[in-house]
């Protein structure tokens, strides 16, 4: 007999939860949502990298903001850009700035490859903040939201915020199931185990800097297809879509909600954006604006849950139902 | 005798001033363990490094059935056919006892680039894994947390790794090492098993261990060999008696 463990009911929950939401919110809302579900994927693909082959980035955003600016150059003045073209392209631009930046930064390990992958993303940041190549530091407009045309048929309209919303959700299952499939993959069983033990996979005749770097590359186009989507519900770019602000957020979505879970990864996401939002709307209390001063309950609600709670806010689950290590996992 | 597996020539080691290996050459057959002993600091875990790849000599070669493989890296020599264990248990400890071997027999597979089957699927890749656990005598713990094996069975497990690679040449440092009476008697046995489709280079403290099991000795003193032989020979060696067995008589 199989039991049904109670993550996945959880998990099945949420989805249906999420399927329904358009039915009863309210445009806001609904737009709040993509926005989360968008820098979910964000934050699973920077799992992949830390929490699964223990490859700490502090400069995922690179790869996010990057394809951002893709989809800016596709959409060139007030036209729109072609969604089936100018989507391959943006992740394809991501992934060889990760082959570039990856083929460098992985000699390094632990602190150093930190402060690499820092480094190198602020060459990116700097890139677009003080050249004219798209606006410099002020940005640039992206007018119009990719078009979904096959030959003439659109099966949906970006414009459409309930449409961009499906769009997005579909595109968050997609990226968790074959993330979960490459998990459990030949390549999956690699990565992990560079994570547990480098040397002992070298040792086995595994050439863990080509697992590094595939790893690097996939997890990098899957931050530009947040990236991308991002920028099209905005309808904005800005150098600081690609700056040490943004690497660090989704870091610490990832670390507040449990590393190497993915599950963990999009739990931290929606934490720390309604939690936001959610200091934000405090009321003054007297002289002193609360709302105003956000970020300093953000950050005590952060050190607060990072001593108390070692394996995130997954772990609060475990506590209420453990379940013995697998090993696999 | 046939041709040496593997073969060393002048293999020398410098750390800074310090020459760890000088000029040591060696040979290693199929059903022959050739035990390495010496007293600490004598160079026997950095020959085993070098060899492995995990360390590049200074000058000197390394022969693997009759090819140069001095220099490359230490998962080519892996792949190749030279298969180690450590001396400090060196396993994944989160994964299964299982899961430890089934990752060592996964990197034979020409590429582990695969991303979208099971690798649980891979039912070859299972059954090797499987072998090597059998052929420790730890199918039993298969399902077993690494980290909640005891200590000679984690020996027992790295053993297994290695063997899931399906090497040529076992380099074996210290697989004796903590273990039991009993735990003791049990991997000498498989050692006895192993060597017959095996070279092995064992490098090991417990003297009764080295004199049951190797059919030939080689004593290295300050990273130079100061006398190989038989067994026999080794005893009988006035050498060998100053320098090591004489201090150390009462086996470490």
């Amino acid at each position: 007999m199989r039991k049904i463990r109670v993550a996945t009911v959880v998990l099945l929950g949420c989805l249906v939860a999420l399927a329904l939401l358009p039915l009863v919110a309210e445009k806001y809302y609904i737009q709040l949502f993509t926005k989360m579900m968008l820098m979910a994927i964000f934050a699973m693909s920077l799992d992949l990298l830390v929490g699964y082959t223990g490859l700490v980035s502090l400069g995922h955003a690179a790869f996010f903001g990057l394809a951002g600016y893709a989809l800016a150059f596709a959409a060139p003045q007030y036209q729109a850009a072609n969604l089936w073209l100018s989507l391959p392209l943006a992740m394809a631009g991501s992934a060889a700035l990760a082959l570039v930046i990856g083929a460098l930064v992985l000699r390094t390990s632990g602190i150093y490859f930190i402060m690499v992958t820092l480094a190198f993303a602020q060459m990116v940041f700097f890139l677009f903040h003080d050249t004219k190549i798209a606006g410099g530091a002020d940005g640039i407009y992206v007018y119009a939201k990719p078009v979904a045309a096959i030959a003439g048929w659109e099966p949906f309209s970006l414009e459409n915020h309930t449409h961009f919303y499906f769009v997005v959700l579909l595109l968050l299952a997609l990226v968790y199931a074959l993330l979960r499939v490459l998990l459990a993959s030949p390549f999956g069983r690699v990565i992990v185990g560079i994570r547990v033990n480098e040397q002992r996979m070298r040792s086995l005749g595994y050439r863990t800097f080509r697992y590094k770097l595939a790893c690097f590359v996939l997890s990098g186009a899957l931050a530009g297809m947040a990236g991308y989507f991002a920028a099209a519900q905005f309808g904005f770019v800005s150098p600081d879509t690609l700056g040490w602000h943004q690497s660090g957020g989704v870091l610490m979505m990832v670390i507040l909600g449990g590393m190497g879970t993915l599950n963990g990864a999009i739990l931290g996401a929606f934490t720390m954006m309604l939690l936001e939002l959610g200091f934000q709307g405090l009321p003054a209390v007297g002289e002193v604006d609360i709302g105003k001063h956000w970020q300093l309950l953000m950050g005590g609600f952060i050190v607060c849950a990072v001593l108390l709670l070692p394996h995130g806010l997954l772990g609060l689950g475990r506590l209420v139902s453990p379940r013995p290590e697998t090993g696999s996992d | 005798m046939t041709e040496a597996v593997l073969r060393t020539e002048r293999l020398t080691k410098h750390f800074g001033g310090l020459a760890a290996v000088s000029d040591v050459s060696l040979g290693f057959f199929i059903d022959q363990i050739h035990a390495v002993i010496g007293p600490n600091g004598a160079g026997k875990t950095t020959l085993t490094n070098l060899v492995s790849g995990e360390l590049a000599s200074t000058s000197g070669h390394i022969y693997l059935d009759g090819e140069d493989i001095t220099g490359l890296s230490a998962d080519r020599i892996s792949q190749r056919g030279v298969g180690r264990s450590y001396q400090k248990t060196n396993i994944f400890l989160p994964f299964t006892a299982f899961e430890n071997c089934r990752l060592a027999a996964q990197s034979r597979l020409p590429s582990s680039m695969r991303f979208i089957r099971p690798a649980l699927r891979y039912d070859n890749v299972s059954r090797e894994a499987l072998r090597a656990l059998v052929e420790v005598g730890l199918e039993h713990r298969a399902q077993a947390p690494a980290a909640t094996l005891s200590h000679g069975e984690q020996r027992q497990l790295e053993i297994a790794m290695t063997l899931a690679t399906r090497p040529r040449i076992l380099l074996l440092d210290e697989p004796l090492a903590g273990m039991g009476g009993e735990e003791s008697a049990r991997m000498v046995e498989l050692l006895q098993k192993l060597k017959q489709a095996h070279a092995m280079l064992l490098v090991e403290h417990d003297m009764d261990a080295v004199f049951a099991l190797a059919d030939r000795l080689t004593v290295m003193v300050n990273g130079n060999v100061l006398e190989s032989g038989t067994p026999e020979q080794i005893r009988a060696s006035a050498a060998v008696q100053e320098a090591y067995l004489g201090t150390e008589d009462a086996h470490a």
